[in-house]
């Protein structure tokens, strides 16, 4: 479980990390920890699964790369496998069930459109199920921060 | 921004995370063949150019106790769908808003937007709230809930780059 400490660093470390030679120091002196302290309990929530990592998070477009949504319609017995499938691409950064015919909800990104192009081909031979390609055509907003 | 190949392998170095030691930057570097400052100034480049959108935590949401993630999809006529798509963009409780292609006769709908929240109730009800003040209760709409996550982590670039 998450403390109050916690909680301060999940709020204050969700972006803004400093460029400088020793940016755990920095943070930690406006948290009022100490370095170490606040390097052990980041490995902790790391190791925990309450962060899903530590780093930047980066704009496949500028990039040069591209990232898509894609959405298939699984049977619900091939749901276990299909998402094996799904997940075995390193491309693939995020996959969801969610309630609807078209069940499985998928992220595709990579250093190429090409490279994009090429994973949903290969999702589609290795399922034999249709799937359907759903790039962002237009950004409206993009928050990235939640609150602990 | 073009990336050169030396960026590119500071970026797959960077998939992996930052590394958790005091001199994160000398010590990612040191497994690149990199010194510390010229990993600092590459990664301070691709931030001035917006390659890199943050740098920090990523949270997982479910553990946070956001359960209830709504993809809150949305049919808007193409003349009105940018319009609203900014009227829901400025909701506060909308992480994400995006508009996508229609794939008829499967999906009808090209405004995407993300409602992050505790319980599928409270969810729901701030659904209609959001509908209501964006004037697009009108417009054909349903909410996907999570049923089940299979992967979340962090995307991969530079594949290609680290391989050779």
């Amino acid at each position: 479980m998450i403390d109050d400490t916690d909680r301060l660093i999940i709020n204050q470390m969700q972006g803004d990390f400093p460029l400088t030679e020793r940016p755990f120091a920095v943070v930690a002196a406006t948290l009022g920890l100490d370095e170490a302290d606040l390097i052990t309990r980041l490995e902790r929530l790391l190791a925990d699964g309450v962060l899903s990592r530590f780093g930047p998070m980066f704009d496949a477009e500028r990039l040069g790369g591209h990232t898509t949504l894609a959405a298939m319609a699984v049977p619900a017995e091939r749901v276990d496998e299909v998402a094996a499938a799904v997940n075995a691409f390193p491309e693939v950064a995020h996959n969801y069930l969610r309630d609807h015919t078209l069940s499985m909800w998928f992220v595709i990104s990579a250093e190429s459109p090409a490279r994009v192009a090429e994973v949903l081909t290969e999702v589609q031979a290795a399922t034999g199920l249709p799937v359907h390609d759903m790039p962002k055509l237009c950004e409206f907003r993009l928050h990235l921060r939640l609150e602990a | 921004m073009e990336l050169s190949d030396r960026d590119l392998v500071l970026v797959a170095a960077l998939c992996d995370g930052l590394p958790l030691s005091p001199r994160p930057y000398a010590a990612l570097g040191t497994a690149i063949g990199m010194d510390e400052a010229e990993v600092l100034d590459r990664i301070a480049a691709m931030a001035a150019n917006g390659v890199i959108r943050r740098l920090g935590i990523v949270v997982r949401h479910r553990e946070l106790g956001y359960r209830a993630n709504a993809m809150v999809v949305w049919d808007i006529p193409d003349g009105e769908v940018d319009a609203a798509g900014r009227r829901l963009g400025d909701c506060p409780e909308v992480t994400l808003c995006y508009r996508r292609p229609r794939r008829p006769p499967d999906w009808p709908y090209n405004l995407f937007t993300m409602i992050h929240g505790r319980g599928r109730t409270e969810v729901e009800a701030a659904i209609a709230l959001i509908a209501e003040r964006t004037g697009t209760a009108g417009f054909r709409h349903e909410a996907l809930f999570p049923v089940r996550r299979f992967k979340q982590c962090g995307a991969r670039y530079g594949l290609r780059a680290a391989a050779e």
